[in-house]
């Protein structure tokens, strides 16, 4: 992989969404409750480099699909900005934000929910060519659908074919050909892989990371997978309950975590090469998003929690070449 | 070695269509000893929820049990019909299903349910049930057991659920339990906890369990025996560590390293290229042979049988020494 470039693409800060998940008005009235709200995303911040893969990893309930969202301008967000190249991302149909839209795409989790099944191949194809008025004639965009079915692995007939007629990998390469049809430079990828068997999620990977080296692309890659996430991003941030725990080096997050929810996910992991390495017993489960815990929210289940985790939200802070929110790490009583 | 808790013999699953019979399985033979935990694992369409189905009678029709034995204890299973196989199920055999929220009844609490269960298959009082189910619900791990337990399932997580299933699948004490891609719907630090139950819980009651997934992860966390399915076949059979480290069939080699490492960097993922063939046009002797590196002209007409090679079984024609044509390329 060639070394990142250091200017960041996208600057994310204060990033925060809330979805309101109240009953509706009369049951409210009658049963005298007040709105709910679920804060899926809470004060996120992170860079993302150019030709960098950033990972954000966690589990049912972390945010990871919304932050997803928010960054192609599908959600928008409560609070915080979003910053794409020095142009603020937003959710209108502005002519700059037409513009803007050319330089990114997304590739969502399942190939048989995300391909329109009564098209063919190529119109999935050279739809973003005709939505975001790239300037080709009908003959240019036939041959960059050609070109493109190449560059994933399939051939140019396969444009007059449905997407029925394909598997689960090769419909997820048609997904990602539509996604560089518009040749973006930045690439949200939600979960990409994890409706695919593992043989095929290897093909997929390898095409992607293939894809990043020739075309100087920039993924924020989503997945639940440490593993996957390890083998594809230069940096990972791990999300719990909507906030950031911890961002660091892909290296330095399995060699060293930081952070106490870290680890644990760490340990959850099987161990396949069954080394027999030493492994603490998870304990507990994520707790209900609409009614987090006070204070630092994996506190119920860190053993390492005392009062003031339980009273005070922990701030991101510098750990060698991470970052990572926890007021045992900050205080020193583990190392 | 005494009699094992399953014996599968040359099992084969067909599907009649209008255009002949599709073999989904084709001649699966494999034994589970007492205690014992088996993996199943492959990829979708290699027929291991289907062989699991059809150990318990539960194939979906038109799929039916062309031939092949299927011995319980003991005892022949594959010709129970209705009642008999109904009276089996539970009693004998335990499941645990991948989705939780479906395998429970939504309308009736955890307390039904399970006294419901433990009072079909054994004699005992209702009160004594309720004390089973306790007790049960406390051994899963499922906090203030006695309180929860008049619950429905849809005030339990996910998790918790699937502890409420394990329960329910040891309610009447098997001798067998099928988990069939128990952990797939949880997230990886409660999977870990849900293997951890079920792996404990079996081994106190000496239950064997058959755990099929399709992760190997989860195998290599918590079985003893591995099976290798690919396409409607037993790839490789043998005892975890030496399939995990030393793959002898090239499907699972491929396998083993198309999955990413925590440990270690690589730069590209080892890819097994095309995908598993379809039932309706299965390829002519060893189904992997299109996509595999180290085929040769023999395997492209011939089936390989599973044949011993050290402590596994393995069938692939490049382990076939005296095979006439069939030499190592």
């Amino acid at each position: 992989m060639n070394a990142p470039d250091t200017k960041p693409l996208i600057q994310v800060s204060q990033l925060t969404r809330e979805f309101d998940v109240s009953k509706p008005w009369l049951n409210r009235l009658l049963e005298r409750e007040p709105k709910q709200f679920l804060r899926a995303v809470d004060n996120v911040h992170f860079t993302i480099n150019k030709g960098e893969t950033l990972a954000l990893v966690g589990e049912s309930g972390s945010g990871k699909s919304t932050i997803a969202k928010m960054l192609v301008g599908l959600l928008e967000p409560s609070v915080g900005s979003i910053v794409f190249d020095g142009q603020a991302m937003r959710t209108d149909t502005s002519a700059d934000m037409q513009a803007l839209r050319k330089r990114f795409q997304m590739i969502f989790q399942s190939p048989y929910a995300s391909l329109n099944p009564r098209w063919k191949v190529g119109k999935v194809i050279a739809e973003p060519m005709t939505m975001l008025a790239v300037e080709l004639s009908a003959r240019q965009i036939q041959r960059r659908v050609d070109e493109l079915l190449a560059l994933v692995g399939l051939s140019a007939p396969d444009a007059d074919k449905f997407p029925h007629e394909f598997s689960g990998g090769q419909r997820q390469r048609i997904a990602i050909a539509r996604a560089l049809s518009a040749s973006p430079e930045f690439i949200v990828c939600d979960e990409p892989t994890s409706a695919l068997d593992v043989s095929v999620q290897a093909q997929i990977l390898n095409l992607m990371r293939d894809l990043q080296d020739k075309l100087g692309l920039t993924y924020l890659f989503i997945s639940h997978d440490l593993s996957v996430v390890r083998h594809m991003a230069n940096r990972i941030g791990v999300l719990y309950l909507g906030a950031l725990v911890e961002i660091a080096d892909s290296k330095t997050l399995f060699t060293h975590p930081v952070h106490p929810y870290t680890r644990m996910l760490l340990d959850a992991v099987p161990d396949l090469s069954m080394s027999g390495r030493e492994r603490k017993r998870v304990e507990g489960e994520i707790p209900n998003p609409i009614n987090p815990p006070a204070g630092c929210t994996f506190h119920p289940r860190c053993p390492f929690a005392n009062s003031r985790c339980k009273s005070e939200v922990p701030q991101l802070k510098t750990y060698g070449t991470g970052v990572a929110s926890c007021h045992a790490v900050e205080e020193g009583r583990i190392d | 070695m005494t009699t094992p808790v399953l014996s599968v013999r040359d099992l084969v699953v067909e599907f009649p269509t209008r255009h002949g019979p599709l073999t989904a399985i084709s001649g699966v033979s494999f034994d589970l000893a007492a205690g014992e935990i088996l993996g199943v694992v492959g990829e979708s369409g290699a027929g291991k929820s289907l062989t699991g189905s059809a150990i318990i009678g539960l194939l979906d029709p038109p799929g039916r049990v062309v031939s092949g034995e299927i011995w319980l204890q003991g005892v022949r299973i594959d010709q129970l019909r209705g009642e008999d196989m109904r009276v089996l199920r539970g009693r004998q055999v335990g499941m645990v299903f991948q989705d939780p929220l479906t395998s429970l009844n939504p309308l009736y609490t955890i307390a039904q349910q399970l006294i419901e269960t433990i009072r079909a298959h054994l004699k005992v009082s209702a009160s004594d049930a309720r004390k089973r189910a306790i007790k049960l619900l406390d051994d899963v791990g499922i906090p203030a057991a006695s309180r929860r337990i008049d619950d429905y399932p849809h005030q339990f997580s996910g998790g918790m659920r699937q502890r409420v299933v394990i329960a329910l699948a040891l309610s009447a004490e098997p001798a067998l339990v099928i988990a069939d891609e128990p952990t797939t719907a949880l997230d990886v630090s409660v999977q870990a906890q849900i293997i951890e139950v079920l792996k404990e819980q079996c081994t106190q009651r000496g239950a064997s369990i058959m755990l099929i997934t399709h992760d190997m992860g989860v195998i290599a966390e918590a079985a003893d025996r591995v099976a290798v399915m690919y396409a409607g076949r037993i790839a490789e059979i043998g005892p975890v560590k030496d399939i995990i480290q030393n793959a002898l069939h090239p499907y699972t080699a491929g396998l083993m390293g198309s999955i990413p490492s925590l440990t270690q960097e690589e730069n590209r993922l080892v890819q097994i290229p095309g995908a598993m063939p379809r039932l309706a046009d299965m390829p002519s002797g060893c189904a992997f042979h299109p996509r595999c590196e180290r085929v040769f002209e023999h395997c492209k007409r011939h089936r390989p049988e599973l044949i011993s090679v050290g402590t596994h079984e393995v069938s692939c024609w490049l382990y076939k020494e005296a095979g006439g044509e069939a030499t190592t390329p």
